[in-house]
C-alpha cells in the first residue's frame, strides 16, 4: 500500500485512512490470527481440563445439603439467640421438614454433611427422622425423648452453622483444625491430626528426592557434557531409556529388586553382609518409595542440567587453572555458578512431579510410605468425603501452581524442553 | 574431563578414576532395574529372583511360559487393543490441536503468550490425582465416564503439552521467509502449511506425537478413575496385577513394553538427527 500525503500533512494509506490507524489495524489482524490458531486447543483445555478441575475444587467450599433439606427450619433458627434451647416453633418446623416424604433424599445428604461436622450426627438424624413422623405436639419434648442431644444448644448451633451453603470447614479439616458449634476454630483432637503430618511428609520426601536427584544427576551430567559427542550420545541411552520406559514397568522392577526375596537381598546374602534370616525390608515402606521415586525422576534432572552444562565453554576451567586455581577451587568458583540455572530448572521440575506423586507410593509405599495424593484418592474412592478430598487437592494444587509460577519466572515456560 | 591432562598430579589422577567409577555406579542405578527383569521374564519357575539353575545357564531353567500366558489371557489381549485404540486416537487429536496452537504461539504477534502457554501446559504440571478426580466428576456428569470417548479426551488433554513444547521448539528455528516466499508466489495459507511448513517441522510434530502416545500408553491414574472394565488399558491391567497378586506374567509384559520404548527411543534419535540435518540445510 502506497502512502500518500494529503494537504493536512497526515500520512495516509492508499484507501485514505491515516497510516497509523491502518498499521494498528494490520497489527490487530495479525494478533487476531495468531490467537485464532491457539483457540481450538485453548478451548479444548479450558472445557475438558480446567473447568472440571475448577468444579471439583468448588466442592471444597460448597455445602448446600443442609440448606436444601431444612430451608424453613434455618429461617426460623435465625431468630434464635443461641442461649439455652430453641423454642417449640423451631422443633415443630424441623419435625414438619423431617416428615416430608419429598424431602427424603435431601435428608440423607444433609445427614452425611452434618456427620462431617460432628460424628454421630448421621445416626441421630436417621433415628429421629424414623420416629418423629409418629410423634405429636409438643415436638420439643418428642425430640428430646428420641435423643437427649436435641435438648443441647450445640446440636442446634451445628445445624445453624451447616445451613450456610459455603463453608471453609473442609479446608480447616485439611489442616487439622475444626470449627466448634460456637464458631471458634480449634485444633482437631490429636488422633485426628493426620493431614499436616502428611503434607509435611510429602514435602520432606519431595525435598529428599530432589536433593538425591541433584547429587546423582550432577556428576553424570558433567561427564556427559565434557565427553566427546559420540561417547556422550552413547552414554545418553542410560538416561533416555529409563525416561522412555513405562513408569509401571520401572516400579515393578523395583519391587522385584527390593523385595525380601528379591535380587538385591539375594546378592547381600550371597556376599555375606546379611544373614539369610534377617533380610532387609527395603520395600512397602518409605525406603522403597524414596528409591523408586528418585530413579523415576532422575532423568528430569539430568536433561536440563546437561543442556546447561553443554553450553559452558571448557576454556573457563582451563583459564582458571592457568591463573593458579587448584581444580577444586576452579570448579567451585568458575564452573558451579554457571550451572545454577540448570540445577534450578531441574529441581523445580522434579519437586513439582514428586509432590503430586501417586502411583509409586501406592504400589511400593506400604503403610508409612503414603503421600498426600494417596490420601486424596482414599477420600475420593473409599471414604467418599469429597469435600475433604477437594480441599486437600486445592492445597496441593495451590502449592504446585506457585512452583509453576516460580519456574516460569526463573526458566520461562516457553523455554521448557524435552529430551 | 575428556582426558587426563599431562600435568595432573597424583591426587587429580585418583579423583579422575574415582569420578568415573562414581558415574559408572549411577549409570548402573539407572539401567539395572530395566535390565534385570528381562532375563527374569524367561524364568521357568514362578519366582521373582534368579534360581541357581538360571545362574548356571541351564536351558531347562528358561521358558517362554509367561509370554504364552499373555497370549492365552483374554484380558491382556483386550487391554493391549484398548491401549492402542485410546493411544492412537488421543495422539491424533493431541498432535493436530497442539501443532496448530504451536503455530500461533510461535508468531511474534501472539498476545498474552506466557499466560496462554501456561494454561496449555498445565495438564503436564497439575498432579495427576487432581486431574483424575476433576475429570471423574465432570465426565460422570456428562455420561462420559467408563466410555472410550472419555478416556480418549482425557488422554488428549494430557498429551497436548508435549506436542506444544516440541513443535514450538522446532518452529523457533524455522525460517519465516519461506512462508512469505510461498504466499508471494500465490499459494493459500492452507497450501503453504501443508507444502512448506509441515514438511519442515515434521520431525518436531512426529516426536511430539510420540510423546503424546507414550503419555497415553503409560497413563494409569486417570485410567483408574475413568476407565471401566471394558476400557482397561495395559497400565490399568498391570496395576491390577501388581496390586492383587503379582505373577511373572507382569515381567513378560514389562519386557515387551521395554522393547517398545527402545523402538521409540531409536525413532526419536533418528528424528533428532534428521531435524538437525534439516536445520543445517535451511538458511537462517
Amino acid at each position: 500500500m502506497a502512502a500518500v500525503t494529503e494537504n493536512d500533512g497526515v500520512m495516509r494509506a492508499a484507501d485514505g485512512t491515516p497510516l497509523k490507524q491502518a498499521l494498528a489495524r494490520a497489527t490487530r489482524m495479525n494478533k487476531m490470527r495468531a490467537f485464532l490458531l491457539t483457540t481450538p486447543l485453548l478451548a479444548f483445555i479450558l472445557v475438558s481440563f480446567i473447568l472440571p478441575i475448577g468444579l471439583m475444587l468448588f466442592r471444597s467450599i460448597s455445602a448446600p445439603e443442609v440448606a436444601e433439606a431444612f430451608p424453613k427450619t434455618l429461617e426460623v433458627l435465625k431468630q434464635w439467640d443461641g442461649e439455652g434451647v430453641p423454642g417449640e416453633d423451631i422443633y415443630a418446623t424441623l419435625a414438619a421438614e423431617m416428615s416430608d416424604r419429598d424431602n427424603r433424599f435431601n435428608l440423607g445428604k444433609a445427614g452425611t454433611r452434618l456427620n462431617y461436622m460432628e460424628s454421630g450426627f448421621r445416626s441421630l438424624m436417621n433415628k429421629t427422622t424414623r420416629r418423629i413422623k409418629r410423634a405429636e405436639a409438643p415436638f420439643k419434648d418428642a425430640f428430646i425423648k428420641i435423643d437427649k442431644r436435641w435438648g443441647e444448644a450445640d446440636t442446634w448451633k451445628t445445624i445453624r452453622q451447616a445451613g450456610s451453603p459455603y463453608t471453609i470447614r473442609a479446608y480447616l479439616n485439611a489442616i487439622d483444625l475444626t470449627q466448634e458449634p460456637s464458631g471458634d476454630i480449634v485444633a482437631q483432637p490429636e488422633v485426628k491430626q493426620i493431614y499436616v503430618t502428611l503434607f509435611e511428609r510429602t514435602i520432606w520426601v519431595s525435598i529428599g528426592v530432589t536433593v538425591a536427584c541433584i547429587a546423582l544427576a550432577y556428576p553424570i551430567s558433567y561427564l556427559l557434557a565434557t565427553l566427546p559427542a559420540g561417547t556422550a550420545n552413547l552414554l545418553m541411552i542410560f538416561v533416555l531409556l529409563p525416561f522412555w520406559t513405562s513408569l509401571l514397568v520401572r516400579t515393578t522392577s523395583w519391587i522385584v529388586l527390593l523385595q525380601t526375596n528379591g535380587v538385591i537381598n539375594d546378592i547381600l546374602v550371597w556376599i555375606g553382609i546379611v544373614g539369610d534370616d534377617n533380610r532387609i525390608q527395603m520395600i512397602y515402606n518409605m525406603t522403597g518409595t524414596f528409591i523408586a521415586m528418585t530413579h523415576i525422576l532422575l532423568p528430569f534432572m539430568v536433561l536440563p542440567l546437561y543442556s546447561v552444562m553443554k553450553t559452558i565453554p571448557k576454556d573457563h576451567m582451563r583459564a582458571a587453572r592457568s591463573l593458579g586455581a587448584n581444580p577444586a577451587i576452579a570448579f567451585m568458583r568458575i564452573y558451579m555458578p554457571q550451572t545454577v540455572p540448570g540445577v534450578g530448572a531441574g529441581s523445580i521440575l522434579v519437586f513439582i512431579l514428586a509432590i503430586g506423586y501417586y502411583i509409586t507410593p501406592a504400589l511400593v509405599g506400604g503403610q508409612d510410605g503414603q503421600l498426600i495424593s494417596n490420601i486424596i484418592e482414599y477420600h475420593m474412592k473409599k471414604s467418599l468425603n469429597w469435600s475433604l478430598a477437594a480441599a486437600l487437592g486445592g492445597i496441593l494444587l495451590a502449592g504446585v501452581l506457585a512452583l509453576y509460577w516460580l519456574y516460569n519466572r526463573i526458566v520461562g515456560i516457553s523455554n521448557m524442553k524435552l529430551g | 574431563m575428556s582426558a587426563l591432562p599431562s600435568y595432573a598430579g597424583p591426587l587429580e589422577r585418583f579423583w579422575y578414576y574415582a569420578f568415573r567409577f562414581l558415574c559408572g555406579a549411577i549409570f548402573v542405578f539407572l539401567i539395572s532395574p530395566i535390565i534385570v527383569m528381562i532375563p527374569l521374564s524367561f524364568n521357568a519357575e514362578p519366582y521373582f529372583t534368579f534360581t541357581p539353575e538360571m545362574l548356571a545357564l541351564k536351558s531347562e531353567a528358561f521358558s517362554l511360559r509367561w509370554y504364552q500366558d499373555i497370549l492365552d489371557n483374554e484380558q491382556w489381549l483386550h487391554s493391549m487393543k484398548n491401549s492402542f485404540i485410546v493411544g492412537i486416537a488421543a495422539t491424533l487429536l493431541a498432535t493436530s490441536l497442539g501443532t496448530v496452537a504451536a503455530l500461533g504461539l510461535s508468531r511474534a504477534e501472539m498476545p498474552y503468550r506466557t499466560l496462554i502457554m501456561g494454561i496449555l501446559l498445565s495438564p503436564m504440571i497439575v498432579p495427576l490425582i487432581i486431574t483424575a478426580a476433576g475429570l471423574f466428576f465432570f465426565y460422570s456428569y456428562l455420561g462420559l465416564a467408563q466410555t472410550y470417548t472419555g478416556l480418549i479426551l482425557a488422554h488428549t488433554a494430557l498429551g497436548t503439552p508435549f506436542v506444544v513444547i516440541t513443535v514450538t521448539a522446532t518452529l523457533s528455528g524455522f525460517d519465516r521467509n519461506l512462508i512469505r516466499a510461498s504466499s508471494s508466489l500465490g499459494s493459500s495459507p492452507q497450501r503453504t502449511f501443508f507444502k512448506v511448513i509441515l514438511p519442515l517441522i515434521s520431525p518436531g510434530v512426529i516426536s511430539g506425537g510420540l510423546f503424546a502416545f507414550v503419555t497415553s500408553f503409560d497413563e494409569v491414574v486417570v485410567a483408574l478413575f475413568l476407565a471401566g472394565f471394558e476400557q482397561r488399558t495395559v497400565p490399568r491391567q498391570m496395576w491390577a496385577g501388581i496390586r492383587e497378586q503379582i505373577s511373572p506374567t507382569i515381567l513378560a509384559v514389562a519386557t515387551i513394553l521395554v522393547c517398545i520404548s527402545v523402538l521409540l527411543l531409536a525413532t526419536m534419535e533418528i528424528l533428532r538427527r534428521r531435524s538437525e540435518r534439516l536445520r543445517g540445510l535451511s538458511p537462517s
